[in-house]
C-alpha cells in the first residue's frame, strides 16, 4: 500500500477560503440557506465552512445542519458491510430554501442521490447545490456533478482519497492511497 | 454498527447486552426520523412481512404495521379469525402458504409457549416473536427497557418491580431477561395466586407487599390482570385486587421519591392503576407506545439486513 499527498494543510484552507467565497458570491447573507453536511465525513467541512463564513467573511448567522443518508441508501442488505447510522440533526424546515449539500469526496454520486431523498422529508427546498472537497473524475455511476469542487482528481478504481480533518484525524491533509 | 447475533427475534432469552445496545442505538436515529414531517425511510422497499395474529392485539399489531411502513416494507396482516386455521389448517401450512407468495419476514403472535421457535426451525423467513402465549414478548420488553433508558438515562443499576398478574405475563418474563441482562435488579410483586412457583431461580425476589416494593423501586411496571387467560378465580374480586395491589394517586404521592410508572397496556383503569396515576406526569405509558415503534423499526431493520 503507497500514499501520495495530494493536498497539504496549507493548500486545503487555501481551497476552503476560496470555497467559502464562492458561497458568499451566491447566496449573499445566507438569509435564505440551509448548509447541511452529509454525514459522517462531511460534517467537519461543514463546520468548517460555517466557522469561516461568521468569523472571516462576518456573515452573522448561517443555518447549519447534518444528514445522515444511510436509511435512504440503495445498497442495503447489498453490501457484507453492516450499514452504519450517524445522527441527523435539521432542526429547521427546508421548503423554499437553498440547500448547499456539503461532503468531503464525490465518488460514485449515490451518496448524493440518497442524500437529495432523504432532504424530503424536511420540505422542498426551492434549490440544493453540491459542494465537494474533492471531486473523482471518471467514476460516477450517476448523473451528479458538484457546482463548488474543492480540486479535481483522476483516481482509478482501486485507489482511494482519503481526507483527514485536524479535529479527528490530527491534520488536514488529502491522500491519494493505492491499495 | 455491528450485526444482530441472531437471524429471528424469538425472544430476550436467546440475545445478549450487545444485541440490546445495537436495538437501542439503531432505535434512537429512528425515533428522530419519526418525528420529522414525513416520516419514512425507504430501506426495506424490497421486502415483504406478513403479520400473522393468531390471537387479539390492538397495539402490538399497529406499532409493528407503522414500523413496517414507516420503512416501506410490503405488508400483509392476517388475523386468524378470518382464516384458514378456522378450517383446520395447520400453522406450518399456514405459514408456507403465505411464505409461497415471496414473504421475507414472519412476525407471529400465537397462543402458544415456543410456537415463534417451532416456526423459526421449520420455515425459511426471518421470525420476529410478537407474543407467544405466557412465554415472551421480547419487543415489548425492548420498548420498556428503552423507556426506563430515555427517561432515567440507563437501566444499568435501577431497581424495577413488577407488578400484579405475572403468572399469565409474557411481558414479565421478557423484561426479566432484559432488565438483568443490563444490569437492573429485579423484584415481582402480586398476590401469591399470580407469581410462579420458583421465580427466585430467575434471580428475582417476590415482595407481597406493594407500598415496601414501591418504596424500594425506581420504577414500577404494572402488569395487566389477563382475565382472559384465568380459568378459575386467582382473587377474590375486582375490587379487592384494586384494594391490595391497585397504584392510586393517594399511595403514589405518600411514598418517599418519585418512580416511574409504566404500563404494558391495554389498562383496567381502577384496577392496576387509576386514571390520575395513568394519566399523571410520572407516567411514561404513552412514550412507551410511541418508542414502540421505534423499537419495532430498529428491530426490523436489523433482522432485514441479515435476510440473503
Amino acid at each position: 500500500m503507497s500514499q501520495k499527498v495530494l493536498l497539504t494543510s496549507k493548500e486545503v484552507n487555501i481551497i476552503l477560503h476560496r470555497l467559502a467565497c464562492q458561497l458568499v458570491e451566491k447566496h449573499l447573507d445566507f438569509s435564505d440557506t440551509i448548509l447541511v453536511g452529509i454525514q459522517p465525513r462531511g460534517t467537519f467541512l461543514a463546520e468548517r465552512l460555517k466557522d469561516m463564513l461568521v468569523n472571516e467573511y462576518q456573515i452573522p448567522k448561517i443555518a447549519l445542519g447534518y444528514l445522515d443518508i444511510t436509511f435512504f441508501r440503495d445498497d442495503f442488505r447489498r453490501t457484507n458491510k453492516p450499514l452504519e447510522a450517524n445522527k441527523t440533526q435539521i432542526d429547521f424546515i427546508v421548503e423554499n430554501k437553498k440547500v448547499v449539500f456539503i461532503d468531503d469526496v464525490l465518488y460514485t454520486g449515490r451518496s448524493i442521490r440518497s442524500a437529495l431523498t432523504a432532504i424530503q422529508s424536511f420540505g422542498r427546498p426551492s434549490e440544493i447545490e453540491l459542494l465537494v472537497l474533492i471531486d473523482r473524475r471518471f467514476s460516477r455511476h450517476l448523473p451528479i456533478q458538484p457546482d463548488y469542487r474543492g480540486r479535481q482528481v483522476d483516481a482509478i478504481n482501486d485507489e482511494k482519497v482519503q481526507v483527514c480533518w485536524k479535529e479527528q484525524d490530527g491534520e488536514d491533509a488529502v491522500y491519494l492511497i493505492n491499495k | 454498527m455491528s450485526e444482530l447475533s441472531v437471524n429471528h427475534l424469538l425472544g430476550i432469552k436467546y440475545i445478549n447486552k450487545k444485541d440490546i445496545d445495537l436495538i437501542f442505538e439503531t432505535a434512537d436515529h429512528f425515533k428522530e426520523v419519526i418525528n420529522r414531517p414525513i416520516k419514512k425511510v425507504p430501506s426495506l422497499r424490497d421486502i415483504t412481512i406478513a403479520n400473522i395474529f393468531f390471537e387479539n392485539s390492538t397495539r402490538t399489531k399497529l406499532s409493528f404495521e407503522l414500523a413496517q411502513k414507516r420503512l416501506s416494507a410490503d405488508v400483509i396482516s392476517f388475523s386468524a379469525a378470518q382464516s384458514s386455521v378456522k378450517k383446520g389448517e395447520t400453522l406450518i401450512d399456514t405459514v408456507n402458504n403465505i411464505l409461497s407468495m415471496k414473504v421475507d419476514m414472519v412476525v407471529m403472535r400465537h397462543s402458544s409457549p415456543g410456537a415463534a421457535h417451532f416456526l423459526s426451525q421449520n420455515v425459511k423467513a426471518s421470525i420476529v416473536n410478537a407474543g407467544d402465549g405466557a412465554h415472551e414478548h421480547p419487543t415489548q420488553a425492548l420498548l420498556d427497557s428503552y423507556s426506563i433508558r430515555e427517561k432515567l438515562g440507563d437501566v444499568g443499576g435501577k431497581k424495577v418491580v413488577i407488578v400484579g398478574d405475572v403468572l399469565h405475563s409474557r411481558v414479565a418474563l421478557s423484561n426479566i431477561y432484559a432488565l438483568q441482562m443490563q444490569g437492573a435488579e429485579v423484584k415481582v410483586c402480586g398476590p401469591k395466586t399470580l407469581i410462579p412457583r420458583h421465580i427466585e431461580s430467575l434471580g428475582v425476589t417476590v415482595e407481597p407487599d406493594l407500598r415496601k416494593a414501591l418504596e424500594w423501586c425506581d420504577v414500577a411496571n404494572m402488569l395487566r390482570v389477563q382475565n382472559e387467560r384465568m380459568d378459575v378465580n386467582f382473587f377474590p374480586s375486582t375490587r379487592e385486587y384494586a384494594q391490595q395491589y391497585g397504584l392510586d394517586k393517594t399511595l403514589l404521592d405518600s411514598l418517599n421519591k418519585e418512580i416511574v410508572i409504566m404500563h404494558p397496556g391495554p389498562i383496567n383503569r381502577g384496577v392496576e392503576i387509576t386514571s390520575d396515576v395513568a394519566d399523571s406526569k410520572q407516567s411514561v405509558i404513552l412514550n412507551q407506545v410511541e418508542n414502540g415503534v421505534a423499537i419495532r423499526m430498529a428491530v426490523i431493520y436489523l433482522l432485514a439486513s441479515k435476510i440473503q
